[in-house]
């Protein structure tokens, strides 16, 4: 297993792709043929003006350095980096959905029922009531969420101040807090790796505006006190946010709407499988229960009276907007397709083989895994060698590695979530890559990679001398 | 081999399937879950699995239920022609199923496209640093005004915006400022662009960031953006100002004008008319670099000394930072940016300029043409004009609006007697039978 992807060697010298401006750029001036006045317009503009063939053979070279899925293991934790069916690029591709959103409701009814479908089956699928699909990713399902549990305290006439957030949670929890305004709360991880029920009473109070949990937890444990935790959140007042991002291990067998929790987002590039794209789109729906409902963003869809087809509405206390249209519709009609393709059956299975998958590989790698029963995600840790340094040269056995150093409560993690889409042989490819990585010397590891199109990079003197266009690298 | 999966996206075999449940020592994937009973679900979603055939045909019906129009609409959301080299390039799957640049050196393909893109947005927007991404336009403009926060010590906490702005990227902006302490407030325009006059009387110290859009969201060119940029520089403010990808290509450099903050909409290159789904600037000056909102991707040496390309300035971002980031932001929305910057290394500079031109030419010539017509005056505001300009009808906007719809055709209406016209490349050919279904409505 060898991936040295694109790495050409030419007489003992690496040619690496240049940039498109290296290639070629012309200067064009603007003024010359232009409709308006010169006082509204530049002078002229440099861009690169490659050819088609030579724009093709670029971004293909491009692409051969890139690690993807279709390519092999991507077992990032907390990613779920699972394959994307190609089906569903075709479904979105109709030019028929391609419609602009200002459309009246009467000539969109296309879209409309596709969004009110996509609602439904995400409410069905969280336990919850209500569903949009406005928010562009993960992150901003959090906002939205946080923004309508905000409304909901102020509409009754609580002003309250405080999120609570485990320790272990993903970054964007803390961020969204404070984006909407809220001081964070950090709750401490119990000794087990869950939430220390008393911690949490400690922490929780008439201040408290929501508690943020991502339930199986960031190493994967189902939080078992999840009633008491609803129940202590509940009596101060506040409300449960559940964090999407491991839902793919709950499908068919938990709800987080049957658990208590208040308000949800789904990350559909988890969850359902839409393509991550290097970084997105992605689509971050939230749902809520119905006292939250009338506060989610504008406009909701829903089925107009007397079987005339779908209409728009403006919830009676909604927050707004969250997206300046109806977000990542592309990334919708994805989701919709491949929960259609799967139905209930497939939705379980896909749980049971994220979880079966988690659990083989952690029982084949040579690393310690602290913290148990996961499901379908493990950190395992690397005790005194460095996570990072192990990963680095697990690239050179042909894998992606895991997520590394986090979260913080496991030393050197490794976290590690290999999703339904591996099978055994594929799993004990990961386990072997992690084994010789983790047994090799200190030198091999410090090398590593060697076998990338690039070698080690340095990331210290990236952002210690940024230089982030092709402009601030004229000369070089 | 047999395969007994639900999923048909999981590769176990039977045999497979038992051997590694052996080889944990539970008898069946269920012994796995940690579920208490009191939560678990054993219900049914009610979910019918459907075969790839199925869905492809049901979707298409579903889709079908949109009515066939021909779509003059815009109003910060523009389809132009995307060649098919964008959709093959872009679709290849090393850039498609691929996830964030965690490990750059198995990632330099998509990080050299991103270091890519955002020097094409510094030379469109003569600022020293862009973002490889935000949302949209919207989500911009609110990142932008959070920015201002951390970085004016202005005595106020006012954004103050144009009093024409699309309603929901108010609405979106008013959510990122609830949570900074910021309030939205409005100066009046003058005949479609800023009032620069009344804007000199409002600004003052309270004002943290000022606001300006060209093309405004009816389709004016802004013709005195430098004045703007002074009266934000006399009083400290942060100078925001919102724009287009194409039409940056021909209008006034932002930095010539004293833009600090470019945002706006870079979703016109590379992606179709997709119900909204866009691709947000993000470009700034050099001072504000570590308070940049999103990814950035840089410039570095690997180990050998190769120039090599990776995610940096991480230190600003939620997942270092956490409550400190400056923003929440993680996935974005870098396969678009990707899309916009083949789409754009495809006109190259002459074929930019020349789209930006026609979308001046063709909104003048439709707008001529309209106001020929007995009942309807366009443009209504005497200024130039970017893909699009409002139309003044006689009767009730929404009635003529209602009756175009029947005839074929979608427009805005935006006030009671004023509609909105947006022309690109795209339906540039169909203007005949817009105004013969103008003639025969109005």
């Amino acid at each position: 297993m060898i991936h040295d992807q694109a790495n050409y060697e030419r007489e003992g010298e690496d040619v690496r792709e240049p940039l498109l401006s290296e290639k070629g750029q012309e200067t064009v001036d603007v003024r010359e043929d232009s409709p308006l006045p010169d006082d509204l317009t530049r002078e002229e503009l440099t861009l690169p003006n490659p050819s088609e063939p030579e724009t093709a053979r670029h971004y293909t070279r491009l692409s051969q350095m890139n690690w993807a899925i279709d390519a092999g293991p991507y077992p990032l934790g907390s990613c779920t980096m699972k394959y994307n069916p190609k089906f569903t690029e075709d479904v979105a591709a109709d030019p028929n959905a391609a419609i602009h959103p200002d459309r009246s409701a009467r000539s969109a009814q296309g879209n409309l029922e596709l969004q009110y479908r996509l609602q439904e089956v995400l409410a069905e699928i969280g336990g919850m009531d209500a569903v949009t699909l406005q928010p562009p990713a993960g992150a901003a399902g959090e906002l939205t969420g946080i923004l309508v549990a905000k409304a909901y305290h102020e509409h009754h006439g609580n002003d309250r101040s405080e999120v609570v957030i485990p320790a272990s949670a993903h970054g964007t929890n803390f961020a969204t807090a404070a984006t909407a305004g809220y001081d964070v709360v950090e709750l401490p991880s119990g000794e087990d790796g869950r939430v220390d029920l008393e911690a949490l009473e400690a922490a929780v109070g008439d201040d408290t505006a929501a508690l943020m949990l991502t339930n199986p937890n960031t190493v994967g444990l189902f939080e078992r006190d999840i009633t008491e935790i609803a129940e202590v959140v509940h009596d101060a007042g506040g409300l449960l946010y559940y964090d999407g991002a491991n839902l793919n291990a709950l499908l068919g067998r938990g709800r987080p709407g049957d658990m208590g929790f208040d308000v949800m987002h789904y990350n559909v590039h988890k969850t359902f499988a839409t393509p991550h794209g290097g970084g997105g789109p992605g689509a971050g729906p939230v749902g809520v229960v119905d006292e939250l409902a009338p506060f989610l963003p504008t406009p909701r869809v829903r089925e107009a009276a007397e079987g005339s087809g779908y209409e728009r509405f403006e919830p009676a206390h909604t927050i707004g907007k969250v997206h300046g249209f109806a977000g990542n519709w592309l990334v919708s009609i994805k989701a919709y397709a491949y929960v259609a393709r799967l139905g209930d059956e497939g939705l379980a299975d896909a749980a049971a083989k994220a979880v079966l998958n988690a659990n083989y590989l952690a029982e084949r790698i040579d690393l310690d895994v602290p913290f148990g029963p996961f499901h379908h995600e493990f950190a395992a840790t690397a005790g005194d060698r460095d996570a990072a340094d192990v990963a680095k040269r697990m690239l050179d056995f042909g894998v992606h590695p895991p997520t590394t150093k986090w979260p913080e409560m496991v030393p050197e993690a490794m976290l590690t979530e290999p999703t339904e889409i591996e099978g055994q042989s594929s799993l004990d490819d990961l386990a072997e890559a992690f084994n010789l990585a983790y047994a090799d010397t200190d030198e091999a590891l410090d090398a590593a990679p060697n076998r990338t199109a690039a070698g080690r990079i340095d990331q210290v003197g990236a952002a210690r001398n940024p230089r982030l266009s092709w402009q601030a690298l004229d000369g070089e | 081999m047999s395969r007994a999966n639900g999923t048909p996206y999981a590769p176990h075999t039977d045999d497979e399937t038992a051997a590694m449940l052996a080889a944990i020592g539970v008898d069946d994937e269920e012994a796995l879950f940690d579920i208490p009973e009191a939560v678990a679900f054993d219900g049914e979603f009610g979910i019918e699995p459907r075969t790839e055939r199925e869905i492809r045909d049901e979707c298409a019906r579903i889709f079908g239920r949109n009515d066939d129009l021909t779509e003059f609409l815009g109003r910060g959301h523009y389809g132009h022609y995307v060649p098919s080299v964008v959709d093959h390039l872009a679709d290849r799957a090393e850039f498609l199923t691929s996830y964030t640049q965690y490990q750059p050196e198995v990632s330099q393909g998509f990080l050299q496209a991103l270091f890519e893109y955002q020097s094409m947005l510094v030379e469109l927007t003569g600022l020293d640093v862009a973002n490889c991404s935000m949302y949209d336009a919207a989500t911009a403009l609110g990142e932008a005004a959070t920015l201002a926060d951390r970085v004016r010590s202005t005595a106020g906490d006012t954004v103050l915006v144009p009093e024409q702005l699309r309603e929901g990227k108010r609405a979106v902006l008013e959510n990122y400022c609830a949570g900074a302490d910021l309030t939205v407030e409005t100066y009046p325009m003058a005949d479609g662009t800023a009032d620069v006059d009344a804007l000199a009387d409002r600004a003052g110290e309270d004002v943290v960031m000022l606001y300006a859009e060209s093309p405004t969201v009816r389709g004016c060119i802004e013709e005195r953006l430098a004045a703007i940029g002074d009266l934000a520089d006399e009083t400290d403010a942060l100078f925001a100002l919102g724009s287009d990808v194409v039409a940056l290509s021909v209008l006034e450099s932002p930095a010539a004008v004293g833009a600090d903050v470019v945002v706006g909409e870079a979703g016109s290159l590379g992606l179709p008319t997709a119900y909204g789904m866009g691709l947000g600037i993000f470009a700034c000056s050099d001072e504000f670099l570590r308070q940049v909102p999103g990814r950035l991707v840089g410039a570095s040496e690997d180990a050998d000394g190769a120039r090599a390309y990776t995610l940096t300035l991480q230190t600003r971002e939620q997942h270092i930072r956490k409550e400190r980031a400056t923003s929440n932001i993680c996935t974005n929305q870098a396969w678009v940016a990707l899309r916009a910057a083949i789409h754009a290394a495809t006109l190259g500079p002459d074929g930019l300029v020349d789209l930006a031109n026609d979308s001046v030419r063709e909104a003048a010539a439709l707008a001529e043409r309209i106001d020929d017509l007995s009942g309807a005056a366009a443009p209504v505001h005497d200024r130039h004009h970017f893909r699009e300009f409002a139309v003044r009808v006689d009767q009730p906007a929404e009635a003529i609006a209602a009756d175009l719809e029947g005839e074929g055709f979608a427009v805005h209406a935006i006030d009671d007697h004023l509609l909105q016209v947006c022309v690109t490349d795209l339906n540039a050919g169909e203007t005949d039978g817009l105004v013969a279904a103008f003639e025969e409505v109005l």
